[in-house]
């Protein structure tokens, strides 16, 4: 099948972001100064049991950035190729199944039965107000009744077993590279994981990748032939929804970080560095922008974004693009209104790093200030920006749940949590109740900013000089407390 | 002291002066009043006669900065949106919404309902933060803190609708204690703020307590706290009577800040009980495109921010006798 790739102004920008981080991982690399905070991180247990959990998270993201638009078939081979309207995803295609089964309305999960009583034919002639059997889930059974323990049964073991037969393979796998990196046998090393004795906490990874190769398993299993998740109002896949709002989220956290970047390092390490008018002017606009409350100054200016988009309906063909823009939009002003806190913590440590002797050397030399700005400030405050960042984010994905609902948030029709928790809240009162969709929406929002969390305060721990050895681990702690015991001040290092 | 107070008063005006005209270029200039009317009457079919109409029921007829067709100087400064939109702003005149009520009654009435919700809530999660926090702080070096900072990180991650949702499903639907959403004046509004009243102190616990806890922990490395130790004094005296002091200083200079937004209230927690605070005043004017009332909201909230700005200036020197007034 022929495609017509679809690069939307977000997957450009994604893009440029893999292409940002590829850059920064191999520099680093091949800078041994650099390399020895990331290598505290990797030897976080935490910090790297969020990672493992973020990197799944990423690789969904990334899978549903890359778009295109199907040829539509036709029967005529000398025709000019025609391609369908509507933009899909690589990650559309892996779950096209998920995708394209519809049931008319709300299904709770794993259910076999719609949601709403319907009128039903009998085969006599008479008709009845029954809840009618699923078009997929459950739809291989011949009695749901007898058959659905079982079957279900069946399905979760037959998971359960193929993740565990993964996780093995994944665990095999790295047991001989670790054996063949360190010259020992694979028994040793499988010994040196459990015992934690690797300095890399292979262990905790191993642990995290096995419940999520086995959950993950399980649900494979179970989705081929039920709604895991159940359904929406109209009928679709709630699990479908879910991992498609991964992509907004992730959008989120990173590109209003990407947006705003470049005017908090250069703003704030002006007014540091140059002082002066320069300083006033700058420290002005942040403190003028920072006393709108946030919120509103969202609200404000999503407002007018989308006030903007609907009087020129002309400059976007299809709908996915208008949502894309709205969500580019929405980055950029989530980016105006955050970028404040680091410009002012940028401004304060070029301040303090002007005065050191060695930029005083380097202006003595007369080395130009563009120059010392590039070559001996910029790096001794990007811990101060890559802390900021990495905190940022799992902010920023709760921030989008609260605008969708508020009103201000993504495009109605763009799949995120935010607009998962709005369709659903309206269902509340319901009885039974329909809390499916907001049970989906959460846990995944709970694990994805848990699992940024972790990995942040372990980026924290490990680049922030002044509370590097307050790390949170529960060795840490206790060698504290022998040391407080022995004599020694503990508290210093807590 | 006076001096003080008064140069940073005067200092806040041209912030206040710069946001007036950000929200004048953002409301009037990015998209025009024809822009507004054409959203409000419909995108299709209006006609130039029905958006003259709504433009001048609102006052939008006027120009923007000058009004050359007025026959006096002042005249032709004064009858202009910015004038009468904006700059009438300071004095607290607001206008009125698209609905015609008047905005500034509008947010007085408001208030009452939004502060009765934040205020128990701000003191409440105050006292119970600052308990866990130096409870945690405590017992450092023990499971309890460890487990207790974790489930702080868990709390964290948790969004803020869900303890909403969450805490309504079950106290409201399965157990019938408090109604789900509403409010009434006198003390009957107690029965309706309880729920919402709790939530807003469970979903801020994880964030305050651990940033607190880590205050408590600085202030512990100190040396006076060592001094202390040293000269026979027990852990619960050196906590509570040098400890919990200090410590105090960034905790309630970091709140101070906080107080005056508290007239603003929480949007979705407002707008998910059905509390008729200013915080659901601006979901709703969201929804209905409202843009008067968002703009008057922009202003408020700006100026209680930089009122919070002062009072953190001024309790600074109030509970830290080192920090002196220049």
């Amino acid at each position: 099948m022929m495609l017509l790739p679809v690069v939307l102004f977000t997957d450009w920008l994604v893009l440029l972001l893999v292409v940002v981080i590829a850059l920064t991982v191999w520099y680093v690399r091949r800078k041994e100064h650099l390399r020895t905070p990331w290598r505290r991180v990797a030897h976080s247990k935490s910090g790297m049991v969020g990672l493992t959990v973020l990197l799944v998270f990423v690789v969904i993201g990334l899978l549903d950035s890359l778009h295109f638009r199907p040829q539509l078939p036709n029967p005529d081979p000398n025709a000019k190729a025609a391609y369908a309207v509507e933009v899909l995803s690589v990650l559309d295609v892996a779950l096209d199944t998920l995708r394209a089964r519809r049931e008319k309305t709300y299904s709770a999960p794993l259910a076999t039965h719609l949601y709403a009583k319907e009128t039903i034919e009998l085969g006599d002639g008479r008709q009845a107000r029954e809840y009618p059997r699923l078009k997929h889930g459950g739809s291989h059974l011949a009695d749901p009744e007898q058959d659905f323990t079982p079957d279900v049964i069946q399905r979760v073991l037959w998971g359960a077993a193929a993740g565990t037969l993964a996780w093995a393979v994944l665990t095999a796998l790295l047991c001989a590279l670790l054996a063949r990196r360190r010259g020992a046998d694979i028994d040793t090393a499988w010994s040196a994981i459990w015992r934690g004795e690797t300095e890399v906490p292979w262990n905790a990874i191993l642990v995290t990748a096995g419940v999520l190769l086995v959950g993950t398993a399980v649900i494979v299993s179970l989705g081929a032939g039920y709604f895991v998740f159940g359904t929406d109002k109209v009928g679709q896949d709630v699990l479908y929804q879910a991992l498609k709002s991964i992509r907004t989220a992730l959008v989120i956290g990173t590109l209003t970080t990407l947006v705003m970047l470049p005017f908090a390092i250069g703003f704030g390490i002006m007014a540091g560095y140059f002082g002066g008018w320069i300083d006033d002017a700058i420290q002005y606009v942040y403190t003028t922008l920072n006393s709108i409350p946030g919120v509103l100054l969202i609200a404000a200016m999503v407002l007018l974004v989308q006030l903007y988009i609907d009087t020129h309906p002309e400059s976007y063909p299809t709908s996915m693009q208008r949502a894309d823009l709205r969500l580019l939009f929405l980055c950029f002003i989530l980016g105006v209104t955050t970028w404040t806190g680091l410009c002012r913590l940028l401004r304060g440590e070029t301040l303090k790093l002007k005065e050191l002797e060695y930029i005083q050397a380097a202006l003595a030399f007369g080395v130009s200030h563009a120059r010392i700005i590039m070559r001996h400030i910029l790096p001794n405050v990007m811990h101060i920006v890559l802390i900021s960042v990495v905190m940022e984010f799992s902010a920023l994905v709760l921030a989008e749940a609260v605008l969708s609902y508020v009103g201000v948030g993504v495009d109605p029709s763009m799949n995120s949590f935010g607009t998962m928790i709005n369709n659903a809240r309206l269902e509340m009162a319901r009885e039974p109740m329909v809390w499916w969709s907001l049970a989906a929406a959460f846990v995944f929002m709970f694990v994805l900013v848990l699992a940024a969390n972790l990995f942040a305060d372990a980026v924290r721990d490990a680049f922030d000089p002044r509370i590097r050895s307050r790390a949170l681990t529960l060795e840490r702690l206790r060698q504290l407390a022998a040391a407080a015991g022995s004599g020694r001040s503990a508290e210093r290092a807590a | 002291m006076l001096a003080y107070v008064v140069r940073r008063v005067l200092y806040a005006i041209p912030i206040l002066i710069g946001v007036n005209l950000f929200t004048f270029a953002l409301f009037f200039l990015v998209n025009t009043p024809d822009d507004m009317a054409r959203m409000h009457l419909g995108i299709k079919r209006v006609t130039p006669e029905a958006i003259a109409k709504w433009k001048e029921e609102r006052g939008y007829d006027k120009p923007l900065l000058f009004n050359t067709g007025a026959p006096m100087l002042k005249e032709k400064l004064t009858q202009t949106i910015f004038f009468e939109k904006s700059l009438r702003m300071f004095a607290f005149d607001f206008g009125r919404a698209d609905d015609g009520r008047d905005i500034g009654r509008e947010i007085r009435a408001r208030m009452v309902p939004s502060l009765a919700l934040a205020l128990p809530v701000f003191m409440v999660g105050l006292l119970i933060y600052i308990t866990f926090a130096l409870g945690f702080a405590f017992f450092r070096a023990t499971y309890i803190d460890f487990w207790g900072v974790v489930a702080c990180v868990a709390a964290m991650s948790i969004s803020s609708m869900f303890y909403i949702i969450g805490g309504q499903y079950l106290v409201s639907k399965l157990w019938h204690l408090v109604p789900i959403s509403g409010f009434s004046g006198g003390l009957d509004a107690v029965r309706f703020l309880l729920l919402p009243a709790a939530v807003g102190v469970i979903a801020g616990f994880g964030g305050a307590t651990r940033l607190y806890r880590t205050f408590f922990l600085e202030e512990i490395s100190k040396d006076y706290v060592r001094t202390a130790r040293a000269k026979g004094l027990s852990e619960t005296a050196v906590l509570f009577r040098h400890v919990l002091k200090n410590a105090m200083i960034p905790i309630l200079t970091g709140v101070v800040a906080a107080i005056p937004l508290l007239f603003i209230g929480s949007l979705v927690s407002e707008s998910f009980f059905g509390i008729p605070g200013l915080g659901s005043y601006v979901v709703d004017a969201i929804n209905s495109q409202d843009f008067a009332i968002v703009r008057s909201m922009v202003f408020l909230g700006s100026v209680l921010y930089i009122v919070g700005l002062l009072l953190t200036d001024i309790s600074y020197t109030a509970v830290d006798p080192r920090v002196r007034l220049e």
